[in-house]
């Protein structure tokens, strides 16, 4: 069993801290993804947890487990890094034997599990090249071979993707999340990119200057955002924010910053009279409507064919963009109306940030 | 090859050479001249004769004087052609030399004796190569002996100083501890001290060691070397460090690490440090001067340096030996020079 689990785990480098305390707990067989802007220190986390760094405070268990004093090559996990990090100097056979040559495996059982493993990821072609003569996919594969070979409790991935051409990350995502289902162990995958976070996760932990934002199933964190962080970080396009003040008088009704008006739930939200909140709703979820109480001039127009947005800002200067299937009839330069259903919309405290959603 | 001859041969173009061609093959010319000159110089004149050396004017090529076997003589007789007089255009042998004349004899006709004066002969002489020289120092001199010591001392030395200049340069470039810019400035700082002024000092531990009179006293004070732990270093700090954490989370021990993934990544540097401790070891004469006293223990620059007597010099053995000891760094430094070049491109580029 692989559970991983945090507890109050901080960083800090001399008085600058990195990690500022952070729970989690993953379950076994699991594929979390570590998401955040770059510097929110998900890099740090995950170094922290494979033993490559040491943690300043708190404790990380692996299997129940408490493995603080644990050396990383004792942890029993795998990691593949950004840079692919293969030896150059040895081809891709002694770079998938090295790690079981350092734990005194038999040479035969070195060569039946090296054979196996470059037969699943598909480089049995490649075993007598070096890390120079192979394409980014390759090398890929390669770190991902190198990690699988050693049959780990755990992997963790520190942007493996990055590095690759977006139809090979595609193709790549696909890969690893397959090698997810077969192997059914915990996998700890980092990314900056929300679309692979939201492909390939069991659980999503959004992480922002070194605190946890939320953590939890990406349509969870699509559908629930706990702040407004999230909320714009989770989802493409953005989620539309508009900032106003709820009427004194009726709970259901805001007031925007340009003096419009508009319906917003009255039920599931704890929005008090006169509060100042940011509204939330998905490109997906506005619509034009003749009669919608937000007025949005269009500043640009992207026909996709099969769907399209429209991008704009309201009167007060707040962009918005609008997404809907098919084509449109929007053209640069409207001035139109937009509209949006209540039970889409997310409410957030606006000088919090917290989402105001009850539960 | 025909490429070699292109690049020698280049010019700035056009049909008439340039001024600058004249200007920049005759800057390269005198380049040639300055740096081979002397060496040709040297191995021509190992081959002459010590009588050869000592003449004036000296020549250019090994000559040495014909001489010819006649019977009722035991030693070979010198020949000389005569320039003047009743003989002039023979060739004579000559017999002894009294005063102003000489007794000479026609090889043709060795019964009768000839008189002829000293100003009216000259020596026969043709291009002949003094081999006697070479041979010389492997039967009367322990030259085997001496390169015996400075091969065992450079080898080892080499060695040695390779792996303790790696491990410190490793330690320096990878690990992050406390006091480690202090480490490498202190290391740098030794640049900066001559190694005179730390001779007697040094020839004090070595003698308290008991190291004096040994080869070891020549090889251990040179094992760790500043400049190879600076280059070194500088090598290994483009050495990525995910590399190394993968060898971590590959269960390598440091051991490991430094011996699988460090030195091999280093090679090229290892290689330019290498030669120029092999260079080094091989030319150093002042310490081995110092710690060496007994002739069983010369390293061959001290051989050379014991053929130079107060009163004579045997200048045809020292000259045989100084070629000699010229020819293995020579080849070292022919087979190696391109990882010279690229080593040092590469540690001083990146």
């Amino acid at each position: 069993m692989a559970a991983i689990e945090l507890r109050g785990v901080r960083k800090a480098y001399g008085q600058a801290e990195v990690i500022k305390g952070i729970d989690l707990s993953i379950a076994h067989g699991e594929f979390c993804v570590f998401v955040g802007p770059s510097g929110c220190g998900k890099s740090t986390l995950l170094r922290m947890i494979s033993g490559l760094e040491g943690i300043t405070e708190g404790d990380i268990a692996i299997g129940g487990e408490v493995v603080n004093d644990i050396p990383a090559a004792d942890r029993g996990l795998a990691m593949v890094f950004q840079s692919y990090a293969l030896y150059p100097h040895m081809t891709v056979r002694q770079n998938l034997s090295f790690g079981l040559e350092n734990i005194q495996t038999p040479r035969a059982e070195i060569a039946t599990k090296v054979g196996e493993v470059a037969r699943m990821l598909q480089i049995d072609m490649l075993l007598d090249r070096r890390p120079k003569d192979l394409s980014g996919g390759q090398r890929q594969r390669v770190a991902i071979g190198r990690a699988v070979v050693r049959e780990p409790r755990g992997f963790l991935f520190d942007e493996p993707l990055s590095n690759l051409d977006a139809e090979l990350r595609v193709d790549m995502r696909g890969e690893i999340a397959a090698l997810h289902r077969r192997l059914g162990n915990t996998m700890i995958y980092v990314t900056h990119d929300q679309v692979e976070a939201m492909t390939m996760a069991d659980k999503i932990a959004v992480l922002r200057l070194g605190k946890l934002e939320q953590f939890g199933a990406p349509l969870d964190l699509y559908n629930r955002p706990a702040n407004l962080f999230v909320a714009g970080f989770i989802g493409s396009p953005k989620m539309n924010f508009l900032s106003g003040q709820v009427d004194a008088d009726d709970r259901a009704r805001l007031r925007l910053e340009t003096g419009e008006v508009l319906a917003i739930p009255q039920a599931g939200f704890a929005q008090r009279s006169g509060a100042n909140v940011t509204l939330g709703i998905r490109p997906n979820h506005l619509h034009a409507a003749d009669a919608g109480p937000v007025k949005v001039a269009v500043r640009a127009v992207e026909q996709l064919g099969g769907e399209s947005y429209v991008y704009g800002q309201t009167a007060s200067g707040t962009a918005i963009t609008l997404h809907s299937p098919g084509q449109t009839g929007i053209d640069l330069g409207d001035v139109i109306h937009v509209d949006a259903p209540t039970d889409e919309m997310h409410l957030f405290d606006t000088d919090t940030g917290l989402s105001l959603r009850m539960d | 090859m025909s490429r070699t001859l292109a690049f020698l041969t280049a010019t700035r173009g056009g049909a008439r050479l340039h001024w600058s061609d004249w200007a920049s093959y005759s800057y390269l010319f005198l380049g040639v001249f300055l740096m081979f000159f002397p060496v040709i110089w040297l191995v021509l004149s190992s081959f002459k004769t010590e009588a050869d050396l000592q003449r004036y004017p000296p020549t250019f090529l090994p000559y040495q004087q014909q001489t010819i076997i006649l019977e009722g003589h035991a030693d070979p007789l010198p020949l000389f052609q005569i320039t003047g007089g009743e003989h002039e255009g023979k060739i004579l042998a000559q017999l002894r030399r009294v005063g102003l004349r000489a007794q000479m004899v026609d090889p043709a006709d060795p019964e009768t004796r000839l008189t002829i004066d000293i100003a009216d002969r000259a020596p026969v002489e043709r291009f002949t190569l003094a081999t006697e020289n070479y041979t010389d120092l492997f039967g009367r001199f322990n030259f085997l002996l001496y390169f015996w010591n400075s091969t065992f001392i450079t080898v080892s030395a080499t060695l040695i100083m390779l792996l303790t200049n790696s491990m410190a340069a490793f330690a320096l470039s990878k690990y992050h501890f406390r006091g480690r810019t202090a480490v490498l400035l202190l290391v740098i700082g030794t640049l900066m001290i001559p190694q005179t002024v730390v001779l007697v000092p040094l020839f004090l531990i070595v003698t308290e060691l008991g190291m004096f009179n040994s080869l070891w006293g020549v090889i251990i004070p040179g094992a760790a070397t500043p400049t190879g732990v600076f280059l070194l270093r500088q090598y290994m700090l483009t050495i990525p460090d995910e590399i190394l954490d993968a060898a971590r989370m590959d269960k390598a021990s440091e051991w490991k690490i430094y011996w699988r993934i460090i030195l091999p990544l280093s090679a090229p540097a290892i290689a330019v440090l290498a030669i120029l401790a092999i260079m080094w070891r091989w030319n150093d004469f002042l310490w081995p001067l110092i710690v060496l006293t007994q002739s069983e223990n010369f390293t061959l620059q001290l051989a050379l340096n014991s053929f130079q007597g107060e009163l004579q010099t045997q200048w045809s053995s020292l000259l045989a030996m100084t070629v000699l000891t010229l020819l293995p760094i020579a080849l070292v430094f022919m087979f190696l020079q391109k990882y010279i070049a690229t080593g040092i491109a590469s540690t001083g580029g990146k």
